[in-house]
């Protein structure tokens, strides 16, 4: 392959296969710099934050929906064009004709689309609701074959948040190679693939694969068309660094009008953008205010991407979130660093723009990044509030060095593979089932094997181990065929044509299961083992609470009795769930992650052996509960860092909060100690950091007069959120987490 | 073996020496100074008995925090009341290459204390007051002794944070600020002056523990005052 657009360019295997990773290698600039080289907000960028703010006031006025177009099922081709400030939107394209305007997707369910628009005041048109009454959609399928004990499981809250009834996201399409290659040589790529799959032997599988790549070719066709509708010809390469992130950004929107994810991740794109823009600026061509204006233009439009959800999936994933998650900097493979000034562009947009949860910024921290990049990041972190941390030097001997992370935590490899989502298990709740031997008190459900409850005057650690494994290697079977029946219907009835277009069609697939509760019952089981816990019966003999008598080791002080435990346990889920076999051959993989479901997790299960009362939100991700840390932040930190990555290939999250005043007294200081603390944590193995550096009483001002708190962001749990846009309670949640403090 | 009591273990501190440090704040107090923040520190009765290996264990989870310029800080409390149990721990610390740190009044100068500042690597030395009447009215401890400590400090040639906590009313004045630059002018070995305002985070403490606050009346100092006294700093230093 050759093409014009391509001069420059040093050479590559990427000219002769799609291969980006190749391209990046061959061409990206390290820059090992300080940030003063960055400017400021152009003119272009001010003038559409002006128009965009009022959006989101706007929005946000309205219950937070501006508007949903209730006539038109979301497809590539199916709005006009719409556009926001045609002078200064330097990057073009729009989910629907008008800025945040919502779409249907009814492909996922039709119920839930039909709820989330009558929450906000419309109702779904007869014109869609007729059309589906012809159509199977996901949620149909997967609720023709869910078994009883698969709803009794759903319905009791035992697994919850699974995507049986909206997309399941979580897939990392490789928008960069649209750029790269040009919409006609992937369609050429995908043709020759589907030729080769013929001359195979065409069974199940095979003839399958060859639909889907009918389909992926179709819509990489319709991608084509809908650049055309604004202007653009992507059938061919992009010629400079503005065409590469306007190129990059088709094929990303095309994603969201067809799918409504849960988590809809950009990928590893800012040094990618990179190469284009150091061509640019060589050839004379663009400025730095230019190429800042561009990474702002962007980002613009990423934080006008919406999906239409129903109040229940806002009570799982607060904040209205995308997860629109951008991976920066890390490090290569042969030792370069793969930071280039882009990364900085990139991160240098929330400052220009402002602080704001979307894109999900994720820095890939390396010890060995360049010292003026992780203070840059640390400096960052302390004026936002809006970036995470994942560490690369666990992730890229897994990973490679070009993967990106979906959703919060989830590493995957750009265009090699894809994740099956698979929501999350509350193993607090799973140990009251056990306890009460197969009945859950909460919901009065009956589910999984029958014993008697446990009403021993004093609970015994080993008989409730010996009982709880049972329960445990049960609902790992459970989950396992649960999650089959889901991932089966979704790619019968609502495939990821634009995106898997966007992959290898050979796709490595990873099948993610998630666990809740890990610190709530790595502290309960600490106290049936190291202090006294007395079982409280009702009437009918079942467990309903529970007297614990003396202390016991807690999670989060680094101490090995208790953290054996929460690190025994993961390994356990892991394995168990391995034993039974996925759909397409899925590599299994696990994480310990909440989102704010830690709220609803919380709401849904009774009183725990470790002290927390029924309906008490549980800690997110990995965190241990809150202020039952001792021992101050490190030895806190140390606690999570022991739960091995290779039990939980998805992630392991922790969310760290602490005050301005316990970091350090002069703003050098804080960035250094900032540092310190990100190379001491992941020199650990530790996986994930979100870093929040402010104090309680912010989140307490906020709580009170929101409208003076617009736009204060802060990190949950894998994500960040405006603050004001969570529900009330799990603002409480937030507030009523541990502030590491100065003693 | 000896054993050393401790009050509590600040695994992430950042306020007390350089760097990501561990703190550790010992039990017991021989002063009396009416802006203490930790009474719960005064009584040796108090507090957890720990074994040195037992501390070093926790430190040494620390150290990969510690980054290039952090260690080990011992707090209180008064640290020099245990100096013979801390020489011991802070033996241990330099064997492994950990900066330490010891943040006192200074009240005594034992030998014992000596040889604990042998194996210190700066001192963080609170500097209350700059005249003998007060210092002895609000700490209940001579200013000459102080003086002592920061002479040998000096002789010694060990690295010296001078601390002064300025309390609205008691020391805020020019005159103090002056006197501590002087200080440092003659005390070489004194690196860094850290004037820190006057807090009353402790209030609820001090309730909880029915004692009463004897600045429970005092403001602390606007930002403001505290703009205006570090500008005065800067400018006499």
């Amino acid at each position: 392959m050759n093409f014009t657009e391509w001069k420059g360019f040093t050479e590559g295997t990427w000219q002769t296969e799609i291969n980006v990773r190749d391209f990046i290698q061959q061409n990206a600039t390290p820059y090992t710099g300080d940030e003063s080289f960055l400017a400021p907000a152009g003119e272009h960028t001010k003038a559409m934050m002006e128009k965009v703010q009022a959006l989101f006031k706007e929005e946000q006025e309205k219950g937070g929906v501006l508007d949903i177009d209730t006539e038109t099922v979301s497809s590539l081709c199916n709005f006009a064009p719409g556009y926001v400030d045609k002078e200064h939107e330097l990057i073009v394209g729009l989910q629907t004709d008008a800025p945040l305007k919502r779409a249907v997707h009814p492909f996922g369910g039709i119920r839930m689309v039909r709820d989330a628009c009558k929450a906000y005041g419309y109702e779904l048109s007869s014109k869609v609701e007729e059309q589906f009454t012809y159509r199977t959609t996901h949620n149909d399928g997967v609720f023709r074959v869910y078994s009883d004990e698969m709803r009794a499981a759903r319905h009791c809250a035992l697994l919850t948040g699974l995507p049986d009834a909206y997309g399941r996201g979580r897939i990392i399409g490789d928008y960069r190679r649209v750029a790269l290659y040009g919409v006609d040589k992937l369609i050429e790529f995908k043709k020759k693939d589907k030729i080769k799959i013929a001359k195979g032997n065409m069974n199940t599988e095979t003839i399958r694969l060859s639909e889907e790549l009918y389909q992926q070719i179709t819509f990489l066709g319709e991608l084509k068309k809908m650049a055309k509708s604004y202007g653009y010809d992507i059938s061919r390469p992009a010629a400079n660094a503005h065409e590469a992130i306007q190129w990059t950004y088709f094929a990303y929107l095309a994603a969201n009008k067809e799918q409504n994810g849960a988590a809809m991740s950009l990928g590893r794109t800012s040094t990618f953008f990179d190469i284009y823009v150091e061509r640019d600026l060589k050839n004379g061509t663009l400025t730095e205010e230019g190429a800042q204006e561009l990474f702002d233009g962007l980002v613009i439009k990423l934080r006008m991407i919406r999906h239409l959800r129903t109040p229940e999936y806002n009570e799982l994933f607060g904040g209205d979130p995308m997860w629109i998650t951008e991976a920066v900097g890390g490090m290569a493979e042969n030792h370069n660093t793969l930071v280039t000034k882009s990364s900085f562009r990139m991160l240098h947009t929330l400052r220009n723009l402002g602080p704001a949860p979307e894109p999900n910024l994720t820095v890939l921290w390396s010890r060995h990044l360049p010292d003026t990049f992780k203070k840059f990041c640390a400096k960052i972190s302390i004026e936002t509030d809006a970036i995470q941390y994942e560490n690369d030097d666990l992730m890229r001997p897994a990973y490679g060095d070009d993967y990106a992370i979906a959703c919060c935590v989830s590493a995957m490899r750009v265009g090699k593979q894809m994740q099956f989502f698979g929501a999350r298990t509350n193993l607090a709740k799973l140990l009251l089932i056990a306890l009460n031997g197969g009945y859950d008190q909460t919901f009065g459900t009956r589910i999984g094997p029958q014993m008697t409850p446990m009403t021993d005057d004093i609970l015994d650690y080993t008989r409730v181990m010996e009982r709880f494994n049972i329960y445990l290697s049960w609902l790992c079977h459970l989950y396992v065929n649960t999650m089959n029946c889901i991932h089966y219907m979704h790619d019968k009835y609502i495939y990821e044509k634009t995106q898997m277009a966007l992959h290898d069609t050979e796709v490595q697939r990873l099948m993610a299961f998630g666990i809740a509760g890990l610190s709530v019952i790595a502290d309960s089981l600490s106290a049936i083992r190291y202090a006294k816990v007395h079982p409280i019966l009702d009437e009918q003999g079942i467990i309903c609470d529970f007297e614990t008598v003396g202390d016991f080791p807690k999670f989060g002080n680094d101490d090995n009795r208790v953290d054996d435990i929460a690190q025994n346990l993961v390994h356990q889920v892991y394995t168990e769930l391995k034993k039974t076999p996925t759909y397409r051959n899925a590599r299994h993989t696990l994480s310990v992650l909440t989102i704010t479901s830690n709220v609803v997790y919380g709401k849904k299960t009774g009183s725990t052996p470790d002290g927390r009362k029924a309906g008490e939100p549980f800690a997110p991700g990995a965190n241990p509960m809150h202020n039952r840390e001792q021992n101050g932040a490190i030895a806190s930190l140390n606690s999570v860092s022991k739960i091995l990555y290779g039990d939980a290939r998805d992630g392991i999250s922790n969310t760290f909060s602490i005050v301005p005043d316990a970091l350090g007294k002069t703003e050098q200081d804080r960035e250094n100690n900032l540092v310190s603390v990100l190379d001491g944590y992941f020199g650990n193995y530790a996986h994930h950091l979100n870093v929040n550096v402010l104090n309680r009483e912010t989140l307490l001002k906020a709580y009170e007069n929101p409208e003076e708190y617009p736009n204060l962001t802060i990190r949950v749990s894998g994500y960040a959120v405006n603050f004001c846009k969570l529900s009330r309670e799990q603002q409480r949640e937030v507030i009523s987490r541990t502030f590491h403090g100065a003693l | 073996m000896n054993t050393i009591k401790l009050h509590s273990f600040q695994s992430l501190g950042t306020v007390d020496g350089p760097g990501v440090r561990a703190v550790l704040f010992l039990q017991g107090c021989s002063l009396s100074c009416v802006c203490c923040h930790n009474p719960d520190t005064w009584n040796m009765a108090d507090g957890e008995e720990i074994t040195i290996p037992a501390l070093m264990h926790k430190i040494r989870r620390c150290r990969p925090y510690f980054g290039k310029n952090g260690g080990v800080t011992a707090s209180g409390g008064e640290p020099l009341l245990q100096a013979q149990a801390l020489t011991e721990l802070f033996k241990s610390l330099k064997q492994e290459g950990i900066h330490t740190a010891l943040d006192t009044s200074g009240c005594v100068l034992t030998p014992t204390v000596k040889e604990l500042l042998r194996y210190t690597d700066l001192v963080l030395l609170d500097y209350k007051y700059t005249n003998d009447i007060d210092y002895l009215k609000y700490t209940g401890m001579e200013k000459a002794a102080v003086d002592r400590f920061l002479s040998y400090l000096n002789a010694e040639t060990k690295e010296t944070w001078l601390r002064h906590v300025y309390i609205p009313g008691l020391n805020d004045n020019e005159e103090s600020i002056a006197r501590l630059c002087e200080i440092k002018k003659a005390n070489p070995c004194v690196s860094h002056i850290e004037l820190l305002p006057f807090r009353k985070l402790c209030l609820e403490k001090y309730h909880a523990m029915g004692l009463h606050f004897p600045l429970e009346n005092t403001p602390e100092p606007s930002l403001q005052e505290i703009a205006s006294l570090k500008e005065k700093f800067t400018e006499l230093s």
